[in-house]
This record gives structure tokens, C-alpha cells and sequence, in this order.
């Protein structure tokens, strides 16, 4: 799978291009900018971008704005951008590019995991929507009373679904059975009336949506 | 100094007639009319040469030859007089008009409420306050006779109705007649208020002018500590940006790609081996340190506040509190000073809820209107917050104070606590 880095520190660009090589990835571009990500985009069609939110010149959103920008010339690239805080209107802003499908927002902590990290890119590049883990919990903490009717796991299997995992990963994770988790999902949905849907993305951008909605 | 009445502003004001002020008015006006009366009486000693003088040269010789011989000494004479007069005014004129208007600026506490403040004297005759002094002299002699004579016509008009009124019964006027006049002593009382407060007023205002400094030199200090203070902020704020740059840019990246290596040499090792546990154990380390040291930056310096302004700022420190939030913030940015204030209140103000005041729900409101940026925050905690105690909210209300701005706080002992800060902020 080839690969795209966008990020400003060398240290972090020349680990994540040893981490992602070590995971069978192919780096065609590590670069250190906006600008060369959008040329390197270009110049070398890749499947995936991983790149930093925060970048020269100015160190804002340089990062996210060439993200959206890339996805817009590419439709269907699959990007996962890194962030070093929780920032909701970036990560907003980046899941409504496109389709909502093959985008990742992460803490940029999440590298340091690094065989969940490699799985999160394949899933991304294979067209899944991943959102980090810190994002859900304080979209969920915004407590709405639909949620407060939510058993406590009702509320772990919601946060994992926001997160973009299938329910085999829900099962693994929860340590529950398939049938199990197929179970507390559409008690989940029919609780918050959102449509009931095998398909993990479709599922995902509903309850993102659903809890993103109640800002 | 703004908000102080003054007799002036008081007229203009609704409910001016059931207030004190036409009193005041009317006791200003008076202490006036005995104070120009006293003037001249003053002005007498040094005026009487000059007097003399004017009449010398206009009295008429009763013949030609009288007028030749005459002319000579009276001229002489009449030049005399005008120097003396004139060595007399410029001796007394400076020093009366500087003790005038030490009696003026007390008798100014009657018109309106803001403190007084002599102007400075430095050389009796170089200093520009004295000839303010001289030239509200001719204020007090020349100007205020003539409206104190309009309304001492008004005055005698009301004054004297009652004994119109019983002339014209005496005299059988018509009944039209005699309640014309009832009336118009009647209409006359309220408009006689009104141009005695009005004159007086406008003489008090203009004696404000001539006789009192407007800003003291401590004030003027004051305002310069406030602005100083200000800058300190300011510095602060650039200061703060540029650590949490550096931390951003430095520790945290080195920390994430020093714990990416630390993940991945846990790949490599063998479950069993004694590697293993040290390298997982600074591992899990390694991790807790990122999101500690995420928590500290974000806490120097928020940089959702910075690039996406007060609101969005607002709304991601509600996402993060452990409480329910409600956010109603307006949009738009405001200066960085104020929005670092403002954001820094509701910091406080959330995190205190949480603290001490055990409250599970909080509501953020943010308006600006008006030219002032005003920030609430309601908690339904336990209240009994003390700001003598918290170092937190003191500090917070320095900050207010530096950016001109204030802190309210509302904390009654079973609560809810309300804390507000009030920023002015043109934008």
C-alpha cells in the first residue's frame, strides 16, 4: 500500500516512516509541509495520507486544510490526520469531506501504539471512518438524556462503534460474542432511533452525526 | 469621572423635579449672585482709578480757555490714575482671581458630585491657571449678572402672584384675568426650576472648566499603572504562546516518536524475556507522560482559543469538563487579551464547580454587547465559594482588572455559584 507522510518534525517523520515500513506499508513521500503534501499527492498517487494537523507555515490546521484539499482533487484517497489535542471543529470539518468514508482523526498519541496504529491505517485505506477514542468519550460526555437511558454497556458499545470498529473488533475488544454484541447494537440504535445497519461505516457516520448534531 | 451628576446633566434627567438638584440648583444660584455681588465690591479698590481716570477725561470744561489749561494736568492727572489703576489691577486681579476661585471650587460641590481639584500654580503670572482664574473672574462680574438678571424677572413674577392676584380681585378684574395670572405664576414655578438649575449649571459647568484640574497627576499615574499593567498581561499571554510553541514543537514531538520506538521494540522482544516488562513498563510510562504533558500545554496556552476564537474554545473545555455544559456563546472573535481573560474565567469558573462546589451541570453563556464582552458561568453546585481564599479566582480578577475589564462572583452557601466577567472590548 503506497503512502504519503506529511509531518514537520523530522524525528517524528523519519519514525513513523520506519514504523510504517516495518508494517509492510509503502512510504512513496515523507515530506515536511502543506504545499509538498498537495505536490506529493499529485506527483506520486497514493492510497493513503497520514499527515500532521499542525504544520509550517504558520502551524494552525496547514495540515488539515491540505487533507481536505487533497480529498477533494482525489475522491475516495484515504487520509488520517494526526492531531496533538482533541480540536472538535477540525475533526468535524474533516469527517465532512467527501463521503465521511476513509478518513481517520487521531491523537497523535495513538502512533505509540503501534500495531493498533498500522491496523487503523489498513482500516482507514480500506474505506473505513476511524475517530479517536478521546474524541467519542467527550462527544458522549456532552450528555444528552437519550444517552442517560443507556446501560453503562450500551454506552462502551456506542463509543466503540463511533470509533469505527466492526462488530468482530466490538466482540474482541468487549470480550463478548458476535451475537452478543449484534444484540446490545440494535438495542444501541433503536434507543437513539437511528437506523439499524450491518454496515460499519454507514453505522458510524449515523452515530458521529447523531452525537456531533447535539453540539 | 463620567458617571458623576452634575447639575448640568441632572436637568436634562426625567425625574429632575422630585429630585434634590433644583434645590441645589437654586442654592448655587444664589451663593452665585452674593459671590459676583462680593466680586465687584472686590474689584472696587483697583477699579476706582481707572474710574477716575475715564471721568477726569470726560468731564466737560465749561470754557475753551478753562479747556486749554485744563487739558495739561487732566491729562497728566488721568495718566496717573490709569497707572495706578492698571499697576492695581495687575497686582490684585491675579491674586483675587486665584482666592475667588478657591471659594468657587468649593461652592462647586453644590452642582454637581464629582471631586474637585485646584490647578496647579507655578509662577503667579507664567502659570496659565491663573488667567483661566482671571477670565472666570469675568465670568463671575460679567456674564452671570445678566442671566441672574433673567431670572430674577422670572423670580419676581412667580414671587409676586399672590399679591397680583389679590390686586386684581381688589380691583374686579374679570375672573379670566385673575386666573390667568394664578396660572402663569403657577407655570412659572416649574420653568423658573428648571432656568435656575440650567444657568447655574451651565456656570458651574463652565467654572469646572476654568477652575479645576481634570485629571490630577496621581489619577494620570493611575491610568499609566493600568495601562503597564495591561502590557504585563500582554507579555504574559506572548510569553505563554511562545512556551507552549516550544513544548509543542520540541518536547512533544520528541516524546511521541520516543515512545513510537519504545512501542515498536516491544514488537521485537520476546514476551519472556527480561527486556520485556522494562520496555513495556517505560512504555505505559511514556504514554501517561504524553497525555499529562498534553493536558499541561493546553493549560499554558489553549490553542483552540487561539485559532478558532472564544467560542470553539469554549465549547471543547465543555466537551472535556466531567460536568453536563450548556454552551450559548455569541460567534465571532474578540481581542486576544480579551478572549484569553474571558476563557480563562470559564477555566476557572468549570473547574471550581467541579472542585468544591460539586456541581454535576453548568450553563456558559457569552454576549457581547454594547462594547463590553460579558461571560457567565452558572453552576448548580453547593455555592460558598470565597474569593478571599482561592488564589484562583483573585488572580483571575487581576486579569480582569488589567484588561479594564471586572469580576463579579455570586457564590451564596447552597448555592448556585455565578461568576461573571465583564470585558470591554470594542469589536
Amino acid at each position: 500500500m503506497r503512502v504519503v507522510i506529511a509531518e514537520d518534525s523530522v524525528l517524528l517523520r523519519e519514525g513513523l516512516v520506519g514504523l510504517l515500513s516495518r508494517f509492510g506499508f509503502d512510504v512513496v513521500a515523507a515530506v515536511g509541509d502543506a504545499a509538498a503534501l498537495v505536490a506529493a499527492v499529485d506527483d506520486t498517487t497514493p492510497d493513503l495520507v497520514v499527515t500532521d494537523v499542525r504544520m509550517p507555515p504558520n502551524f494552525t490546521d496547514e495540515g488539515l486544510r491540505a487533507a481536505v484539499a487533497v480529498r477533494a482533487a482525489h475522491p475516495g484517497l484515504a487520509v488520517v490526520a494526526l492531531s496533538q489535542y482533541v480540536q472538535h471543529s477540525y475533526a468535524g470539518e474533516l469527517l465532512g469531506s467527501g463521503d465521511g468514508r476513509a478518513i481517520g482523526y487521531l491523537l497523535k498519541d495513538r502512533v505509540a501504539d503501534v500495531a493498533e496504529f498500522a491496523d487503523v491505517l489498513r482500516r482507514v485505506a480500506a474505506g473505513g471512518t476511524v475517530v479517536d477514542s478521546e474524541v467519542v468519550r467527550q462527544l458522549m460526555q456532552r450528555g444528552r438524556d437519550p444517552l442517560a437511558h443507556l446501560s453503562t454497556r450500551e454506552r462502551e458499545v456506542l463509543a466503540l462503534i463511533a470509533e469505527g470498529h466492526s462488530n468482530a473488533a466490538i466482540a474482541r475488544i468487549l470480550v463478548l460474542t458476535e451475537a452478543g454484541v449484534s444484540k446490545h447494537i440494535s438495542s444501541v440504535l433503536a434507543k437513539l432511533h437511528l437506523p439499524v445497519s450491518d454496515d460499519t461505516n454507514r453505522r458510524v457516520l449515523a452515530v458521529l452525526a447523531y452525537l456531533r448534531g447535539q453540539q | 469621572m463620567t458617571s458623576d451628576i452634575t447639575l448640568l446633566r441632572a436637568v436634562t434627567r426625567s425625574r429632575f423635579l422630585v429630585s434634590a438638584w433644583p434645590w441645589r440648583g437654586i442654592a448655587y444660584t444664589a451663593t452665585t449672585a452674593v459671590a459676583a455681588g462680593l466680586l465687584w465690591l472686590l474689584l472696587a479698590v483697583p477699579l476706582t482709578p481707572l474710574v477716575s481716570a475715564v471721568w477726569v477725561l470726560r468731564s466737560h470744561p465749561t470754557s475753551p480757555d478753562e479747556a486749554a489749561l485744563r487739558t495739561g494736568s487732566d491729562l497728566f492727572a488721568a495718566a496717573v490714575l490709569g497707572v495706578v489703576g492698571v499697576g492695581l489691577l495687575a497686582l490684585v486681579m491675579p491674586r483675587l482671581a486665584l482666592a475667588v476661585g478657591e471659594v468657587e471650587r468649593w461652592r462647586l460641590r453644590l452642582a454637581d458630585t464629582a471631586p474637585v481639584r485646584a490647578r496647579r500654580i507655578g509662577n503667579l503670572y507664567a502659570d496659565p491657571a491663573t488667567w483661566r482664574a482671571v477670565a472666570y473672574l469675568m465670568l463671575l462680574g460679567i456674564v452671570a449678572p445678566v442671566w441672574l438678571a433673567v431670572l430674577a424677572v422670572v423670580g419676581l413674577l412667580v414671587v409676586s402672584t399672590p399679591v397680583a392676584v389679590q390686586h386684581r380681585a381688589v380691583s374686579m378684574d374679570s375672573a379670566g384675568s385673575i386666573a390667568g395670572r394664578a396660572v402663569l405664576g403657577l407655570v412659572l414655578v416649574p420653568v423658573l426650576l428648571y432656568l435656575t438649575s440650567a444657568f447655574g449649571g451651565a456656570h458651574a459647568a463652565l467654572a469646572r472648566l476654568l477652575l479645576c484640574a481634570e485629571r490630577d497627576p496621581a489619577e494620570a499615574e493611575l491610568v499609566e499603572v493600568t495601562r503597564s499593567r495591561a502590557r504585563l498581561a500582554d507579555a504574559f499571554d506572548v510569553e505563554r504562546n511562545r512556551i507552549e510553541r516550544d513544548l509543542h514543537d520540541l518536547a512533544q514531538q520528541r516524546l511521541v516518536s520516543l515512545t513510537m520506538q519504545l512501542g515498536l521494540a516491544k514488537l521485537d522482544l520476546p514476551d519472556d524475556s527480561p527486556a520485556a516488562a522494562a520496555v513495556a513498563s517505560a512504555h505505559a510510562q511514556a504514554k501517561t507522560l504524553m497525555a499529562e504533558l498534553r493536558d499541561l500545554v493546553r493549560g499554558i496556552s489553549p490553542r483552540t482559543l487561539r485559532e478558532l476564537g472564544l467560542r470553539a474554545a469554549v465549547e471543547e473545555l465543555a466537551a472535556g469538563s466531567p460536568l453536563r455544559v450548556r454552551v450559548d456563546a455569541d460567534p465571532g472573535r474578540f481581542p486576544a487579551a480579551v478572549e484569553t481573560v474571558a476563557f480563562a474565567a470559564v477555566s476557572e469558573a468549570l473547574a471550581n464547580a467541579v472542585k468544591h462546589a460539586g456541581a454535576t451541570e453548568a450553563v456558559v453563556t457569552t454576549r457581547h454587547a454594547g462594547g463590553t464582552l460579558t461571560v457567565q458561568v452558572c453552576d448548580d453546585g453547593r455555592g460558598g465559594a470565597d474569593p478571599a481564599r482561592g488564589s484562583g479566582i483573585t488572580g483571575l480578577a487581576d486579569r480582569a482588572a488589567a484588561a479594564d475589564g471586572r469580576l463579579l462572583i455570586s457564590s451564596p452557601p447552597g448555592g448556585p455559584t455565578i461568576l461573571r466577567v465583564e470585558l470591554p472590548c470594542a469589536s
